[in-house]
């Protein structure tokens, strides 16, 4: 099957030597929830730019669906919807102007867009302010109304370039809805994000760029297994003065109730609560100290930046 | 061609020229009045006849040609460069808009621009002068292929512009001087004859005369050699800008 998107040796050098991509590889399957992580500056933004040609390449080759940026331009964009990082609409520009221009530039004429634009902008929140000119729309709308633009045409593929940033958690895990349904419903999306519970929560597969490198790319559920430590926060009724040795377990002290646990993989957790039990100890919750990805995001690219390549 | 996204930038142009009425359309309205006032009535009774024509009528040619070049190129510049400034030009490249639709669209928005304010200003001129018109294919053709030439113009120079300081620059520098040497207050013909060469480098002096030539019947250049220049820099002009939007320069990194 046609890959929706496919990467090979993308390299890009800006005119001041800066090197932001070394021979990039990377496929994404038609349907695919796709994460594309990396702390800033690794390359996600150029990579982006050169798949929706706001960046010229050095070297490499881009398809869309099967359509090459170089040799079938017009076709690779007919497949592709953006949701970039910053706003970049006319602010001047109503909510619905935006979106039905946004249509015009595919060829979709004004009528059919406002046909397309009223449930698109009702699932979004946005309805009620068509007519509002973008500027006086909140940081949370103003996303919103991004995503919709980046819709209208009904793209196959979807990139969004770190969609919630800067939205409260209501919104943020209502869009994760809205995402998640676009993507049960045929729709590939392409997400990068510095949240990474969101990106451990809706994604199936993950790239993870470096210094210009994709350092990891492989599946979630692959990739959270290569972690071999997870740390537990446990809120117990009372803790003792001393806390019991636990075998296999490095235990620390938070405060008078909370404990926080190294549990090595294949372990289990089971063993700190029969210990814990034992010493009178009540455990009322646990959860982990920090998210899973972000564990292994910051494992993979401080072992990139000391040469050690995995 | 795309034409629903042709349609689209035209529209969306005509929208912002005309939200902002009061800074695209009324102060050329009211500073041609004032050149018709000043320059007309009080000063031009004092002038006389040039090359047989009452000075008022003489100028109305030019000062519309004036205000048409002005605003096509201004509507064109400013409005790129916004979207440049904004990043809402990406809205557009990141969709199968082909760079002829894109720079086609911003030229009809300021063609559409330049000539609508022509209008209002022949509109003002009529309450001045009893307007004539001597050859309606010449007035038309001019004004609107000037038009097209400073629209695509201002497009350029928004591509290359990187504050606002340059879209400003060209206007003020280059095509206000180059206007008003362009024969729209008074003929070549009463320069020295070193003066008339150096006259007519200046390209405006062509597009002034032509026009003029069709609402008096009456021109300091041959006709024939003003459209002939006017296509030539047109199509010079247009490979250059699609030239620059091939390329991404000014746009893409």
């Amino acid at each position: 099957m046609t890959k929706a998107l496919s990467i090979s040796n993308l390299s890009k050098t800006y005119k001041n030597g800066v090197q932001a991509l070394k021979g990039i590889d990377l496929e994404v399957e038609q349907g695919d929830f796709f994460a594309l992580l990396g702390p800033n500056g690794a390359g996600k933004s150029t990579t982006i730019g050169i798949i929706s040609s706001l960046v010229n390449k050095t070297g490499g080759k881009v398809k869309v669906f099967g359509h090459d940026i170089d040799s079938d331009l017009t076709n690779a964009k007919k497949m592709l919807g953006l949701v970039p990082q910053e706003f970049n609409f006319n602010i001047f520009e109503g909510v619905e102007q935006i979106i039905w221009q946004q249509a015009g530039y595919y060829g979709i004429g004004r009528k059919e867009a406002r046909k397309r634009a009223q449930p698109l902008l009702e699932q979004l929140g946005l309805w009620d302010k068509r007519d509002t000119p973008a500027r006086e729309l909140s940081g949370g709308m103003k996303r919103r109304l991004m995503i919709a633009r980046g819709l209208i045409h009904d793209p196959k593929l979807l990139i969004l370039d770190e969609p919630t940033a800067g939205v409260d958690i209501e919104i943020r895990r209502s869009m994760w809805d809205f995402m998640q349904d676009l993507n049960e419903k045929g729709t590939t999306i392409v997400l990068t994000t510095h949240y990474l519970e969101e990106a451990e929560s809706l994604c199936r597969n993950i790239a993870i760029i470096n210094h210009g490198e994709i350092v990891e790319n492989t599946n979630m559920k692959s990739l959270l297994a290569k972690l071999d430590m997870e740390t537990f926060v446990l809120d117990t009724t009372g803790l003792p003065e001393q806390l019991p040795p636990i075998d296999g377990y490095e235990v620390r002290r938070r405060d008078e109730t909370t404990l926080e646990v190294d549990v090595h993989k294949g372990l289990g957790v089971n063993g700190v609560f029969s210990a814990l039990s034992q010493h009178d100890i009540t455990v009322l919750s646990m959860r982990n100290k920090a998210n899973r990805l972000e564990e292994l995001f910051v494992r993979l690219t401080e072992n990139k930046a000391g040469g050690q390549a995995s | 061609m795309n034409l629903v996204a042709f349609k689209t930038i035209v529209t969306k142009e005509i929208i912002r020229w005309t939200r902002i009425w009061s800074q695209t359309l009324l102060p050329p309205a009211i500073t041609m009045t004032l050149y018709f006032v000043i320059f007309g009535n009080l000063i031009g009774s004092r002038v006389g006849e040039m090359d047989g024509f009452g000075y008022m009528e003489y100028i109305v040619p030019g000062l519309i040609m004036m205000s048409v070049i002005t605003n096509s190129y201004g509507n064109v510049v400013s409005s790129f460069f916004s979207a440049k400034y904004q990043r809402s030009i990406e809205e557009m490249m990141v969709s199968p808009v082909s760079n002829w639709v894109i720079l086609f669209g911003y030229v009809g928005g300021g063609v559409l621009r330049g000539l609508l304010t022509g209008f209002i200003v022949t509109i003002i001129a009529s309450f001045f002068v009893d307007l004539k018109i001597y050859n309606y294919f010449v007035v038309i053709s001019v004004v609107f292929l000037t038009s097209v030439l400073f629209a695509i113009g201002g497009f350029i120079n928004a591509v290359f512009a990187r504050k606002f300081d340059d879209v400003a620059i060209v206007p003020t520098f280059i095509l206000t001087p180059l206007t008003y040497l362009g024969g729209v207050f008074y003929s070549i013909s009463l320069l020295p004859e070193f003066w008339q060469g150096v006259s007519k480098a200046n390209p405006i002096i062509y597009m002034v005369n032509a026009f003029r030539y069709g609402f008096l019947g009456a021109s300091d250049i041959a006709i024939e050699v003003a459209f002939a220049l006017i296509l030539v820099f047109i199509a010079a002009l247009t490979s250059l800008a699609i030239y620059l939007l091939n390329r991404g320069i000014g746009l893409r990194a």
